[in-house]
Protein backbone atom coordinates (compact mmCIF):
# COMPACT_ATOMS: atom_id res chain seq x y z
CA UNK A 1 0.00 0.00 0.00
CA UNK A 2 1.48 3.35 -0.92
CA UNK A 3 1.51 6.40 1.30
CA UNK A 4 -1.28 8.17 -0.60
CA UNK A 5 -3.65 5.25 -0.10
CA UNK A 6 -2.62 5.08 3.53
CA UNK A 7 -3.43 8.75 4.00
CA UNK A 8 -6.86 8.24 2.43
CA UNK A 9 -7.70 6.30 5.58
CA UNK A 10 -6.75 9.09 8.00
CA UNK A 11 -10.10 10.91 8.18
CA UNK A 12 -11.95 7.60 8.30
CA UNK A 13 -9.90 6.30 11.23
CA UNK A 14 -10.02 9.58 13.15
CA UNK A 15 -13.75 9.75 12.52
CA UNK A 16 -14.21 6.25 13.97
CA UNK A 17 -12.24 7.16 17.10
CA UNK A 18 -14.24 10.32 17.67
CA UNK A 19 -17.46 8.42 17.06
CA UNK A 20 -16.38 5.97 19.77
CA UNK A 21 -16.11 8.86 22.20
CA UNK A 22 -12.49 9.99 21.87
CA UNK A 23 -11.96 13.74 22.02
CA UNK A 24 -10.87 15.11 18.65
CA UNK A 25 -7.50 16.55 19.70
CA UNK A 26 -6.27 13.36 21.39
CA UNK A 27 -7.74 11.14 18.67
CA UNK A 28 -5.96 13.15 16.00
CA UNK A 29 -2.61 12.81 17.78
CA UNK A 30 -3.22 9.08 18.25
CA UNK A 31 -3.93 8.60 14.54
CA UNK A 32 -0.76 10.49 13.62
CA UNK A 33 1.23 8.15 15.85
CA UNK A 34 -0.45 5.12 14.31
CA UNK A 35 0.35 6.52 10.87
CA UNK A 36 4.04 6.86 11.75
CA UNK A 37 4.04 3.26 13.03
CA UNK A 38 2.31 2.08 9.86
CA UNK A 39 4.90 3.79 7.65
CA UNK A 40 7.65 2.09 9.62
CA UNK A 41 6.25 -1.44 9.80
CA UNK A 42 3.96 -1.98 6.81
CA UNK A 43 6.67 -2.20 4.14
CA UNK A 44 7.98 -5.37 5.86
CA UNK A 45 4.74 -6.81 7.15
CA UNK A 46 1.69 -5.36 5.42
CA UNK A 47 -1.54 -6.02 7.33
CA UNK A 48 -4.38 -7.94 5.71
CA UNK A 49 -6.86 -5.26 6.76
CA UNK A 50 -5.09 -1.85 6.72
CA UNK A 51 -8.08 0.09 8.03
CA UNK A 52 -8.75 -2.37 10.85
CA UNK A 53 -5.06 -2.30 11.76
CA UNK A 54 -5.02 1.51 11.89
CA UNK A 55 -8.19 1.70 13.97
CA UNK A 56 -6.87 -0.86 16.47
CA UNK A 57 -3.44 0.76 16.82
CA UNK A 58 -4.80 4.31 16.94
CA UNK A 59 -7.41 3.34 19.54
CA UNK A 60 -4.71 1.72 21.68
CA UNK A 61 -2.57 4.86 21.42
CA UNK A 62 -5.58 6.97 22.33
CA UNK A 63 -6.20 4.87 25.43
CA UNK A 64 -2.49 5.10 26.39
CA UNK A 65 -2.59 8.87 26.06
CA UNK A 66 -5.82 9.10 28.00
CA UNK A 67 -4.54 6.90 30.83
CA UNK A 68 -1.42 9.02 31.07
CA UNK A 69 -3.44 12.07 31.89
CA UNK A 70 -4.60 13.00 35.35
CA UNK A 71 -8.25 13.08 34.40
CA UNK A 72 -8.15 9.47 33.31
CA UNK A 73 -11.01 8.30 35.50
CA UNK A 74 -13.39 10.94 34.27
CA UNK A 75 -12.43 10.34 30.67
CA UNK A 76 -12.60 6.58 30.91
CA UNK A 77 -15.96 6.83 32.56
CA UNK A 78 -17.17 9.07 29.79
CA UNK A 79 -15.81 6.84 27.05
CA UNK A 80 -17.31 3.80 28.72
CA UNK A 81 -20.65 5.56 28.99
CA UNK A 82 -20.79 6.43 25.31
CA UNK A 83 -23.49 4.51 23.50
CA UNK A 84 -22.08 1.70 21.40
CA UNK A 85 -21.38 2.87 17.88
CA UNK A 86 -24.32 2.50 15.56
CA UNK A 87 -24.04 0.85 12.18
CA UNK A 88 -20.56 1.69 10.92
CA UNK A 89 -20.72 4.53 8.44
CA UNK A 90 -17.11 5.39 7.75
CA UNK A 91 -17.98 7.86 5.04
CA UNK A 92 -20.24 9.88 7.31
CA UNK A 93 -17.55 9.93 10.02
CA UNK A 94 -14.85 11.03 7.61
CA UNK A 95 -17.07 13.76 6.21
CA UNK A 96 -17.85 15.01 9.72
CA UNK A 97 -14.12 15.33 10.23
CA UNK A 98 -13.84 17.55 7.15
CA UNK A 99 -16.66 19.72 8.53
CA UNK A 100 -14.95 19.96 11.90
CA UNK A 101 -11.59 20.99 10.37
CA UNK A 102 -13.29 23.71 8.29
CA UNK A 103 -15.57 24.85 11.11
CA UNK A 104 -16.73 28.47 10.69
CA UNK A 105 -15.27 29.37 14.11
CA UNK A 106 -11.76 28.87 12.66
CA UNK A 107 -9.83 31.49 10.71
CA UNK A 108 -9.09 30.43 7.12
CA UNK A 109 -5.40 29.80 7.89
CA UNK A 110 -6.25 27.69 10.95
CA UNK A 111 -8.78 25.68 8.98
CA UNK A 112 -6.22 25.08 6.25
CA UNK A 113 -3.58 23.89 8.72
CA UNK A 114 -5.99 21.66 10.62
CA UNK A 115 -7.41 20.15 7.43
CA UNK A 116 -3.96 19.33 6.04
CA UNK A 117 -3.01 17.61 9.28
CA UNK A 118 -6.18 15.91 10.49
CA UNK A 119 -7.67 14.85 7.18
CA UNK A 120 -4.62 15.15 4.92
CA UNK A 121 -2.34 13.26 7.31
CA UNK A 122 0.57 15.64 6.68
CA UNK A 123 3.03 16.16 9.50
CA UNK A 124 3.27 19.52 11.24
CA UNK A 125 6.78 19.92 9.80
CA UNK A 126 5.53 19.40 6.24
CA UNK A 127 2.75 21.95 6.72
CA UNK A 128 5.17 24.44 8.29
CA UNK A 129 7.55 24.07 5.35
CA UNK A 130 4.75 24.49 2.86
CA UNK A 131 3.69 27.80 4.43
CA UNK A 132 7.22 29.00 5.24
CA UNK A 133 6.86 29.32 8.99
CA UNK A 134 8.79 27.59 11.81
CA UNK A 135 7.51 24.20 12.90
CA UNK A 136 6.88 25.49 16.46
CA UNK A 137 4.63 28.25 15.10
CA UNK A 138 2.65 25.81 12.95
CA UNK A 139 2.34 23.39 15.90
CA UNK A 140 0.78 26.18 17.94
CA UNK A 141 -1.53 27.19 15.11
CA UNK A 142 -2.78 23.62 14.87
CA UNK A 143 -3.21 23.09 18.59
CA UNK A 144 -5.09 26.40 18.93
CA UNK A 145 -7.34 25.33 16.08
CA UNK A 146 -8.01 22.04 17.86
CA UNK A 147 -8.90 23.94 21.05
CA UNK A 148 -11.22 26.22 19.10
CA UNK A 149 -13.27 23.30 17.81
CA UNK A 150 -13.00 21.22 20.99
CA UNK A 151 -16.50 22.22 22.06
CA UNK A 152 -18.13 21.45 18.72
CA UNK A 153 -20.40 18.43 18.77
CA UNK A 154 -19.07 15.90 16.28
CA UNK A 155 -22.55 15.22 14.88
CA UNK A 156 -23.24 18.93 14.33
CA UNK A 157 -24.51 19.44 10.78
CA UNK A 158 -21.64 20.78 8.70
CA UNK A 159 -21.47 23.24 5.85
CA UNK A 160 -19.90 21.76 2.73
CA UNK A 161 -19.25 25.28 1.37
CA UNK A 162 -16.69 25.95 4.13
CA UNK A 163 -14.89 22.68 3.34
CA UNK A 164 -14.71 23.53 -0.36
CA UNK A 165 -13.45 27.03 0.48
CA UNK A 166 -10.59 25.58 2.54
CA UNK A 167 -9.63 23.14 -0.22
CA UNK A 168 -9.73 25.97 -2.76
CA UNK A 169 -7.31 27.96 -0.57
CA UNK A 170 -4.95 24.99 -0.29
CA UNK A 171 -4.94 24.69 -4.08
CA UNK A 172 -4.76 28.36 -4.96
CA UNK A 173 -2.27 29.59 -2.39
CA UNK A 174 0.04 26.63 -2.32
CA UNK A 175 3.71 27.34 -1.97
CA UNK A 176 6.51 25.05 -2.92
CA UNK A 177 7.92 22.58 -0.45
CA UNK A 178 8.44 18.90 0.04
CA UNK A 179 4.68 18.38 -0.29
CA UNK A 180 2.86 19.39 -3.45
CA UNK A 181 -0.15 21.25 -2.05
CA UNK A 182 -1.91 21.37 -5.42
CA UNK A 183 -1.81 17.56 -5.60
CA UNK A 184 -2.92 17.37 -2.00
CA UNK A 185 -5.87 19.71 -2.61
CA UNK A 186 -6.91 17.64 -5.63
CA UNK A 187 -6.65 14.40 -3.65
CA UNK A 188 -8.78 15.74 -0.80
CA UNK A 189 -11.35 17.29 -3.13
CA UNK A 190 -11.67 13.93 -4.92
CA UNK A 191 -12.36 12.33 -1.56
CA UNK A 192 -14.98 14.95 -0.63
CA UNK A 193 -16.65 14.56 -4.02
CA UNK A 194 -16.84 10.79 -3.64
CA UNK A 195 -18.36 11.19 -0.16
CA UNK A 196 -20.94 13.84 -1.02
CA UNK A 197 -21.93 13.50 -4.66
CA UNK A 198 -22.29 17.29 -4.59
CA UNK A 199 -22.27 19.38 -7.80
CA UNK A 200 -20.10 22.12 -6.32
CA UNK A 201 -17.58 19.59 -4.98
CA UNK A 202 -17.29 18.18 -8.49
CA UNK A 203 -17.18 21.74 -9.87
CA UNK A 204 -14.24 22.53 -7.59
CA UNK A 205 -12.45 19.34 -8.59
CA UNK A 206 -12.96 20.18 -12.27
CA UNK A 207 -11.67 23.70 -11.67
CA UNK A 208 -8.53 22.35 -9.98
CA UNK A 209 -7.86 19.78 -12.70
CA UNK A 210 -8.31 22.30 -15.50
CA UNK A 211 -5.90 24.76 -13.90
CA UNK A 212 -3.48 22.05 -12.86
CA UNK A 213 -3.37 20.92 -16.49
CA UNK A 214 -1.69 24.22 -17.40
CA UNK A 215 0.82 24.16 -14.59
CA UNK A 216 4.02 23.51 -16.55
CA UNK A 217 3.04 26.12 -19.16
CA UNK A 218 2.29 28.83 -16.57
CA UNK A 219 5.91 29.70 -15.78
CA UNK A 220 9.23 29.82 -17.58
CA UNK A 221 12.04 27.61 -16.23
CA UNK A 222 13.32 30.63 -14.25
CA UNK A 223 9.94 31.26 -12.64
CA UNK A 224 8.55 34.15 -14.72
CA UNK A 225 4.77 34.14 -15.29
CA UNK A 226 3.52 33.27 -18.77
CA UNK A 227 0.09 34.84 -19.38
CA UNK A 228 -2.64 32.56 -20.66
CA UNK A 229 -2.56 34.01 -24.19
CA UNK A 230 1.19 33.38 -24.51
CA UNK A 231 1.26 29.86 -23.07
CA UNK A 232 2.47 26.95 -25.19
CA UNK A 233 -0.80 25.04 -25.32
CA UNK A 234 0.88 21.88 -26.54
CA UNK A 235 2.30 21.59 -23.02
CA UNK A 236 -1.14 21.52 -21.38
CA UNK A 237 -2.00 18.13 -19.91
CA UNK A 238 -4.75 16.80 -22.16
CA UNK A 239 -5.63 13.94 -19.83
CA UNK A 240 -6.29 16.28 -16.92
CA UNK A 241 -8.32 18.55 -19.20
CA UNK A 242 -10.42 15.63 -20.45
CA UNK A 243 -11.05 14.47 -16.92
CA UNK A 244 -11.90 17.99 -15.71
CA UNK A 245 -14.30 18.58 -18.60
CA UNK A 246 -16.03 15.23 -18.08
CA UNK A 247 -16.52 15.89 -14.36
CA UNK A 248 -17.76 19.40 -15.06
CA UNK A 249 -20.26 18.27 -17.70
CA UNK A 250 -21.67 15.56 -15.46
CA UNK A 251 -22.20 18.18 -12.76
CA UNK A 252 -23.67 20.83 -15.06
CA UNK A 253 -26.14 18.29 -16.45
CA UNK A 254 -27.75 18.18 -13.02
CA UNK A 255 -28.62 21.85 -13.31
CA UNK A 256 -27.58 23.03 -9.86
CA UNK A 257 -25.12 25.73 -10.78
CA UNK A 258 -22.68 27.20 -8.25
CA UNK A 259 -19.59 29.39 -8.33
CA UNK A 260 -17.03 26.59 -8.70
CA UNK A 261 -18.89 25.07 -11.62
CA UNK A 262 -19.08 28.49 -13.29
CA UNK A 263 -15.36 29.10 -12.74
CA UNK A 264 -14.58 25.62 -14.06
CA UNK A 265 -16.73 26.33 -17.12
CA UNK A 266 -14.58 29.38 -17.87
CA UNK A 267 -11.40 27.33 -17.44
CA UNK A 268 -12.89 24.65 -19.72
CA UNK A 269 -13.58 27.20 -22.47
CA UNK A 270 -9.94 28.29 -22.32
CA UNK A 271 -8.84 24.66 -22.39
CA UNK A 272 -11.04 24.10 -25.43
CA UNK A 273 -9.28 26.74 -27.56
CA UNK A 274 -6.34 25.35 -29.53
CA UNK A 275 -4.93 28.86 -29.86
CA UNK A 276 -5.63 32.00 -27.82
CA UNK A 277 -7.33 33.53 -30.90
CA UNK A 278 -9.88 30.71 -31.01
CA UNK A 279 -11.10 31.44 -27.47
CA UNK A 280 -14.88 31.75 -27.26
CA UNK A 281 -14.89 35.04 -25.35
CA UNK A 282 -18.60 35.66 -25.89
CA UNK A 283 -19.44 32.49 -23.97
CA UNK A 284 -16.85 33.34 -21.34
CA UNK A 285 -18.55 36.72 -20.76
CA UNK A 286 -21.85 34.87 -20.30
CA UNK A 287 -20.26 32.66 -17.65
CA UNK A 288 -18.87 35.71 -15.87
CA UNK A 289 -22.41 37.11 -15.83
CA UNK A 290 -23.55 33.89 -14.15
CA UNK A 291 -20.65 34.06 -11.73
CA UNK A 292 -21.43 37.69 -10.91
CA UNK A 293 -25.02 36.71 -10.17
CA UNK A 294 -23.84 33.87 -7.91
CA UNK A 295 -21.10 35.63 -5.95
CA UNK A 296 -21.36 39.44 -6.01
CA UNK A 297 -17.54 39.51 -6.02
CA UNK A 298 -15.70 42.59 -7.38
CA UNK A 299 -12.85 40.38 -8.65
CA UNK A 300 -15.38 38.61 -10.87
CA UNK A 301 -16.46 41.96 -12.34
CA UNK A 302 -12.79 42.79 -12.95
CA UNK A 303 -12.17 39.53 -14.81
CA UNK A 304 -15.42 40.03 -16.67
CA UNK A 305 -14.10 43.39 -17.95
CA UNK A 306 -11.09 41.56 -19.40
CA UNK A 307 -13.39 39.09 -21.16
CA UNK A 308 -15.63 41.90 -22.47
CA UNK A 309 -12.50 43.59 -23.83
CA UNK A 310 -11.67 40.44 -25.78
CA UNK A 311 -15.22 39.77 -26.94
CA UNK A 312 -16.33 43.31 -27.87
CA UNK A 313 -13.15 45.35 -28.10
CA UNK A 314 -11.02 47.41 -25.75
CA UNK A 315 -13.48 50.33 -25.49
CA UNK A 316 -16.24 48.00 -24.32
CA UNK A 317 -13.79 46.47 -21.84
CA UNK A 318 -12.92 49.92 -20.47
CA UNK A 319 -16.63 50.72 -20.13
CA UNK A 320 -17.10 47.48 -18.16
CA UNK A 321 -14.08 48.39 -16.05
CA UNK A 322 -15.77 51.61 -14.96
CA UNK A 323 -18.22 49.46 -12.97
CA UNK A 324 -15.34 47.97 -10.95
CA UNK A 325 -14.36 49.46 -7.60
CA UNK A 326 -10.98 51.25 -8.00
CA UNK A 327 -9.74 49.58 -4.81
CA UNK A 328 -9.93 46.07 -6.31
CA UNK A 329 -6.42 44.60 -6.56
CA UNK A 330 -5.11 44.18 -10.14
CA UNK A 331 -7.62 46.70 -11.53
CA UNK A 332 -4.79 48.98 -12.66
CA UNK A 333 -3.09 46.07 -14.42
CA UNK A 334 -6.31 45.30 -16.30
CA UNK A 335 -6.73 48.95 -17.27
CA UNK A 336 -3.13 49.04 -18.54
CA UNK A 337 -3.84 46.01 -20.76
CA UNK A 338 -7.05 47.53 -22.14
CA UNK A 339 -5.46 50.98 -22.70
CA UNK A 340 -2.71 49.40 -24.78
CA UNK A 341 -5.26 47.57 -26.89
CA UNK A 342 -7.24 50.79 -27.23
CA UNK A 343 -4.16 52.42 -28.76
CA UNK A 344 -2.76 54.45 -25.87
CA UNK A 345 0.67 52.92 -25.15
CA UNK A 346 1.95 55.91 -23.14
CA UNK A 347 -0.91 55.72 -20.65
CA UNK A 348 -0.67 51.92 -20.65
CA UNK A 349 3.04 52.08 -19.78
CA UNK A 350 2.38 54.42 -16.87
CA UNK A 351 -0.47 52.22 -15.61
CA UNK A 352 1.66 49.06 -15.89
CA UNK A 353 4.36 50.73 -13.79
CA UNK A 354 1.74 51.78 -11.20
CA UNK A 355 0.31 48.26 -11.18
CA UNK A 356 3.78 46.76 -10.68
CA UNK A 357 4.35 48.94 -7.61
CA UNK A 358 1.00 47.81 -6.15
CA UNK A 359 1.46 44.10 -6.96
CA UNK A 360 1.33 41.79 -3.96
CA UNK A 361 3.21 38.89 -5.48
CA UNK A 362 6.67 38.76 -6.94
CA UNK A 363 5.98 36.96 -10.22
CA UNK A 364 3.16 39.36 -11.07
CA UNK A 365 5.23 42.41 -10.18
CA UNK A 366 8.04 41.24 -12.45
CA UNK A 367 5.58 40.50 -15.24
CA UNK A 368 4.00 43.96 -14.99
CA UNK A 369 7.41 45.63 -14.82
CA UNK A 370 8.40 43.86 -18.05
CA UNK A 371 5.17 45.05 -19.70
CA UNK A 372 5.93 48.65 -18.72
CA UNK A 373 9.51 48.28 -19.95
CA UNK A 374 8.36 46.79 -23.26
CA UNK A 375 6.04 49.76 -23.90
CA UNK A 376 8.62 52.34 -22.81
CA UNK A 377 11.11 50.70 -25.14
CA UNK A 378 8.66 50.82 -28.07
CA UNK A 379 7.76 54.45 -27.33
CA UNK A 380 11.44 55.47 -27.60
CA UNK A 381 11.70 54.21 -31.20
CA UNK B 1 -2.16 34.63 5.99
CA UNK B 2 0.32 37.26 4.97
CA UNK B 3 3.84 37.86 6.14
CA UNK B 4 5.06 41.26 7.30
CA UNK B 5 8.46 42.56 8.25
CA UNK B 6 8.52 44.76 11.35
CA UNK B 7 11.63 46.82 10.88
CA UNK B 8 13.22 48.41 13.90
CA UNK B 9 15.12 51.56 13.00
CA UNK B 10 17.40 53.13 15.58
CA UNK B 11 17.57 56.13 13.30
CA UNK B 12 15.87 57.06 10.06
CA UNK B 13 12.16 56.91 10.87
CA UNK B 14 9.80 59.84 11.52
CA UNK B 15 10.72 62.20 14.37
CA UNK B 16 10.59 60.33 17.67
CA UNK B 17 7.73 61.13 20.05
CA UNK B 18 9.98 61.17 23.10
CA UNK B 19 13.72 61.69 23.33
CA UNK B 20 15.28 58.51 24.66
CA UNK B 21 18.89 58.17 25.70
CA UNK B 22 20.96 55.61 23.80
CA UNK B 23 20.45 52.16 25.31
CA UNK B 24 24.05 51.99 26.52
CA UNK B 25 23.22 54.71 29.05
CA UNK B 26 20.24 52.85 30.51
CA UNK B 27 20.43 51.09 33.86
CA UNK B 28 21.24 47.38 33.46
CA UNK B 29 17.85 46.41 34.90
CA UNK B 30 16.14 48.65 32.30
CA UNK B 31 18.04 46.90 29.52
CA UNK B 32 17.06 43.52 30.99
CA UNK B 33 13.41 44.56 31.08
CA UNK B 34 13.57 45.77 27.47
CA UNK B 35 15.15 42.53 26.22
CA UNK B 36 12.70 40.49 28.27
CA UNK B 37 9.79 42.35 26.69
CA UNK B 38 11.07 41.50 23.20
CA UNK B 39 11.55 37.83 24.12
CA UNK B 40 8.13 37.60 25.72
CA UNK B 41 6.56 39.23 22.69
CA UNK B 42 8.19 36.70 20.34
CA UNK B 43 7.18 33.80 22.60
CA UNK B 44 3.60 35.05 22.73
CA UNK B 45 3.45 35.24 18.92
CA UNK B 46 4.82 31.73 18.65
CA UNK B 47 1.94 30.72 20.92
CA UNK B 48 -0.61 32.38 18.67
CA UNK B 49 0.95 30.77 15.59
CA UNK B 50 2.07 34.11 14.13
CA UNK B 51 5.84 34.17 14.69
CA UNK B 52 8.23 33.56 11.81
CA UNK B 53 11.60 35.07 12.66
CA UNK B 54 13.31 37.78 14.66
CA UNK B 55 16.91 38.93 14.55
CA UNK B 56 18.98 41.75 15.99
CA UNK B 57 21.72 43.38 13.93
CA UNK B 58 25.08 44.75 14.96
CA UNK B 59 25.35 48.45 14.05
CA UNK B 60 28.72 47.84 12.37
CA UNK B 61 27.54 47.69 8.78
CA UNK B 62 29.93 47.73 5.85
CA UNK B 63 28.93 48.83 2.36
CA UNK B 64 30.24 46.54 -0.37
CA UNK B 65 30.07 46.74 -4.14
CA UNK B 66 31.43 45.04 -7.26
CA UNK B 67 34.38 46.89 -8.75
CA UNK B 68 34.80 45.29 -12.16
CA UNK B 69 36.16 42.06 -13.62
CA UNK B 70 39.09 40.55 -11.73
CA UNK B 71 39.10 43.20 -9.00
CA UNK B 72 38.25 42.65 -5.34
CA UNK B 73 35.00 44.18 -4.09
CA UNK B 74 35.20 47.73 -2.80
CA UNK B 75 34.16 48.31 0.80
CA UNK B 76 33.17 51.46 2.60
CA UNK B 77 32.25 52.22 6.18
CA UNK B 78 31.25 51.43 8.82
CA UNK B 79 29.92 54.93 9.37
CA UNK B 80 29.49 56.21 12.90
CA UNK B 81 26.53 58.45 12.06
CA UNK B 82 24.55 56.93 9.19
CA UNK B 83 21.16 58.48 8.69
CA UNK B 84 19.31 55.19 8.67
CA UNK B 85 20.38 52.56 11.15
CA UNK B 86 18.41 49.32 11.30
CA UNK B 87 18.68 47.58 14.63
CA UNK B 88 16.76 44.42 13.89
CA UNK B 89 13.58 42.93 12.60
CA UNK B 90 10.75 40.58 13.29
CA UNK B 91 8.79 38.65 10.67
CA UNK B 92 5.18 37.80 11.47
CA UNK B 93 2.55 35.76 9.59
CA UNK B 94 -0.90 37.19 10.30
CA UNK B 95 -4.46 37.07 9.05
CA UNK B 96 -4.81 40.79 8.19
CA UNK B 97 -2.90 44.03 7.72
CA UNK B 98 -4.78 45.42 10.73
CA UNK B 99 -3.37 42.62 12.88
CA UNK B 100 0.16 43.45 11.68
CA UNK B 101 -0.33 47.09 12.68
CA UNK B 102 -1.79 46.07 16.04
CA UNK B 103 1.25 43.88 16.79
CA UNK B 104 3.74 46.52 15.65
CA UNK B 105 2.01 48.95 18.02
CA UNK B 106 2.49 46.52 20.89
CA UNK B 107 6.14 45.91 20.05
CA UNK B 108 6.72 49.66 19.94
CA UNK B 109 5.59 49.89 23.56
CA UNK B 110 8.73 48.06 24.77
CA UNK B 111 9.96 49.62 28.02
CA UNK B 112 12.93 51.99 28.22
CA UNK B 113 14.28 54.20 31.02
CA UNK B 114 12.11 54.11 34.17
CA UNK B 115 10.14 51.28 32.61
CA UNK B 116 8.21 53.70 30.37
CA UNK B 117 7.33 52.80 26.79
CA UNK B 118 9.88 54.08 24.26
CA UNK B 119 7.23 54.85 21.59
CA UNK B 120 9.68 53.86 18.86
CA UNK B 121 8.58 53.93 15.22
CA UNK B 122 8.47 50.52 13.58
CA UNK B 123 8.20 50.16 9.83
CA UNK B 124 5.65 47.56 8.65
CA UNK B 125 6.45 46.09 5.22
CA UNK B 126 4.36 43.37 3.52
CA UNK B 127 6.19 40.46 1.88
CA UNK B 128 5.46 39.81 -1.76
CA UNK B 129 3.74 36.43 -1.96
CA UNK B 130 3.77 33.53 -4.36
CA UNK B 131 1.45 33.94 -7.34
CA UNK B 132 -2.04 32.44 -6.95
CA UNK B 133 -2.91 29.61 -9.34
CA UNK B 134 -6.39 30.75 -10.37
CA UNK B 135 -6.34 34.25 -11.83
CA UNK B 136 -9.01 34.38 -14.47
Amino acid sequence: MNETLLRELIPVVTGVLVRRGADFATAEDAVQEALIQALATWPKSPPADPKGWLITVAWRKFLDATRAESSRHAREARVAAEPPPGPADDTADALQLYFLCAHPSLTPASAVALTLRAVGGLTTRQIAEAYLVPEATMAQRISRAKRTVSGVRFEEPGDLATVLRVLYLVFNEGYSGEVDLAHEAIRLTRQVMSMTDDEEASGLLALMLLHHARRVARTTPDGALVPLAAQDRSRWDVELIAEGVAILQAGLARDRLGEYQAQAAIAALHADARTADETDWVQIVEWYDELDRLTDNPVVRLNRAVAVGEADGAQAGLAALEQVDPAVPRRTAVEAYLRERAGDPALAARLYADAARAATNLAERDHLTRQAARLHDALRD
Amino acid sequence: MAKYLLLKHYRGGPAPLVDIEPIDRWAPAEIDAHVQYMNDFAARLEGTGEFVDGQALSPDGTFVRYDGEGRPPVTDGPFAETKDLIAGWMVIDVETYERAVELAGELSAAPGPDGKPIYEWLEVRPFLTAAPTVTE
